[in-house]
């Protein structure tokens, strides 16, 4: 019963997810695809051609395919540049209850922390943290300003 | 570091016979308040010269008298009567009012009072009189130091109130809350105290780091809050009476969303690990930890009910943020809300029948309630941002806070704090000297 229930659910949430996906594709306005920016206005680099942020979907935690890429050149770059610790800022737009936007803060940046991790990076050169609502870089209360803020950030830390 | 709470001892010294004409239902909103008349109270000319020297205050019979007239009309259950109109004069009236001038004003209940001033204390007495009846309802007399004179007007109102209403008040109370400053992008945010009715406002932090969601201990002068110090966002503990903090929730990773239970010992919280937050418990005497919760999904904003045994929570374990309700040890987890929208924030009501919430649907928030099983959802407010009720402790009025939409250059945005009956009614901005978020109500501070 219970099984049965939660496949059902489950498979309600892919279809939904499918429906959305396919609503977000053929939306692609010139910063946003969906409503995951896509801009460069507020992204600062790490290194030459290494930007520092991803971005991410409403609710969302989950890396989009420009932001695994964005991640596969860090992880190259720590790689590369193996003394250096970063620290995961983790972040959400203003339309959120605060708490739940600190734990989102904190899932978003730790499924940037597993990316990299993926990627040979060791988890003790990477700590976490999330500032859920209380740090936005663009401070508009418009869909565009509010997918810049649902970001999570690469800072050097030493 | 904040010691202005002084002792107040309140003693009965006549109580007549109960019964009344007037009565004041608060269960619905009320389109008729109880025109009800504030007397100045009385001062005589030597205590009058005595305080006016201590307090700076001229008159401080007609001072406290404002007090209780102002939260009177900020409960919206009462029309207090323009002065103006008044022909009898204080004293006078205190002994033995006029019925019929005070009916020919149309108040339905008449406040009177006295205010003397002895061996540095304050001593005042007051009545309150059912015009039509022609009777006194009750008479109070207590003593305190004269720098207590607002909180004499919160008592007041306090038994007036629950004279009246037959509930408790909740004027005699303040609240904590988060105050803000600069731009969206590089806030400042310090924990701030207040009275109830907006005066006396101290800040308890000094706005070095980012300070959050600050909760009331139901039983004493304890508050815990989220704070930044040194870039780890932990659950802090705060006495507001010597100013010692001390950290709680030192977990290897954030701790947040803290909150009391109803003995006030122990922190309930989330504790963020690894991408997953799930709720723990602190005991504060023993300092026992135990895990409630433990599901992949984000679990936060818990509630205990005033008896302890349940918890509502907030998780999104169906895909979406919806509120839950549990046992104390984490069993037996049932969803509650089942409307269109998301759901965050609940509260449990003082009073044990009702879980306050916030709602977000079709890009609006409200601040709504329903009964502990998820049924009866009722929506109080809708807006463009809000959230974060916290009761009154009577259960009747919740606080929370309300931001304004700002432009792509940050103007525009405020941020405020709100109350609004359980009715729906009376929905009003509490006045505070920043922009203000974050509120929490504490427990009576008097009886």
């Amino acid at each position: 019963m219970i099984l049965t229930k939660i496949f059902k659910n489950a498979f309600l949430i892919m279809l939904a997810s499918l429906v959305l996906s396919a609503c977000a594709t053929k939306k692609v306005t010139n910063q946003m695809q969906g409503d995951v920016y896509t801009g460069k206005d507020t992204v600062e680099y790490l290194a030459s051609g290494v930007a520092d942020r991803v971005f991410f979907a409403t609710n969302e935690s989950v890396l989009t395919t420009a932001s695994r890429e964005t991640l596969r050149k860090q992880a190259a770059w720590l790689r590369k540049n193996s003394k250096i610790t970063v620290v995961l800022e983790g972040h959400a737009d203003e339309r959120g209850t605060r708490e739940y936007n600190l734990a989102l803060g904190e899932r978003r940046a730790n499924s940037v922390k597993d990316y990299l991790m993926t990627y040979g990076i060791s988890g003790n050169r990477i700590s976490v943290i999330s500032y859920g609502k209380e740090r936005p870089v663009d401070s508009g209360s418009n869909p565009l300003a509010w997918s810049k803020n649902r970001r999570s950030v690469t800072v050097k830390a030493n | 570091m904040i010691k202005y709470f002084k002792y107040i001892i309140i003693f009965l010294f006549s109580i007549t016979n109960s019964y009344a004409l007037i009565e004041v239902d608060i269960t619905r909103g009320n389109l008729n308040p109880l025109p009800i008349a504030v007397s100045p109270l009385s001062v005589d000319s030597n205590s009058n010269e005595a305080l006016q020297k201590t307090l700076k205050k001229k008159d401080i019979g007609s001072e406290i008298s404002k007090v209780v007239e102002n939260n009177l009309q900020t409960s919206g259950l009462f029309n207090p009567l323009s002065k103006d109109a008044f022909l009898q004069k204080p004293d006078i009236a205190h002994l033995k009012p006029r019925f019929e001038d005070w009916s020919l004003i149309k108040a339905q209940a008449l406040i009177t009072g006295k205010v003397i001033y002895k061996n540095e204390k304050l001593r005042v007495e007051f009545r309150l009189w059912d015009v039509l009846a022609g009777k006194e309802m009750m008479a109070l007399a207590f003593t305190t130091v004269p720098t207590n004179w607002r909180r004499v007007g919160h008592i007041i109102t306090d038994k007036v109130y629950e004279r009246l209403t037959g509930e408790k008040g909740y004027f005699d109370t303040r609240i904590i809350y988060v105050s803000e400053e600069g731009p969206k992008t590089k806030r400042i945010k310090k924990l701030a105290i207040m009275d109830q009715d907006g005066f006396n406002t101290k800040y308890l932090t000094l706005g070095n780091e980012l300070v959050l969601t600050p909760r009331f201990n139901p039983t004493n002068q304890m508050v815990t809050y989220l704070s930044y110090f040194r870039n780890l966002p932990r659950v802090y503990l705060l006495d507001i009476e010597t100013g010692i903090q001390e950290v709680v929730g030192d977990f290897p990773g954030m701790t947040f969303a803290p909150r009391f239970s109803p003995n006030g010992k122990k922190i309930i919280m989330s504790f963020a690990m690894d991408g997953n937050s799930d709720i723990y418990t602190m005991d504060l005497e023993n300092r026992v930890v135990e895990r409630i919760t433990n599901h992949p999904s984000i679990d936060t904003s818990p509630s205990y009910s005033p008896d302890g045994k349940y918890i509502c929570f907030n998780s999104d374990r169906s895909g979406y943020q919806q509120i839950y309700v549990m046992k104390s040890d984490g069993t037996k987890v049932k969803r509650i809300s089942f409307g269109k929208g998301l759901y965050g924030t609940p509260v449990w009501s003082p009073r044990g029948d009702l879980i306050a919430f916030t709602k977000l649907h079709k890009g609006k928030f409200y601040i709504g309630v329903m009964r502990t099983d998820g049924s009866g959802e009722r929506l109080l407010t809708e807006n463009f941002y809000q959230e974060a009720p916290s009761w009154s402790p009577n259960g009747r009025v919740l606080i929370f806070y309300r931001e304004t939409k700002s432009d792509s250059e940050g103007k525009g945005f405020s941020a405020k704090l709100w109350s609004i009956d359980l009715t729906g009614y009376n929905e009003r901005l509490v006045d505070t000297q920043t922009d203000a978020s974050d509120p929490s109500w504490s427990s009576l501070l008097s009886n």
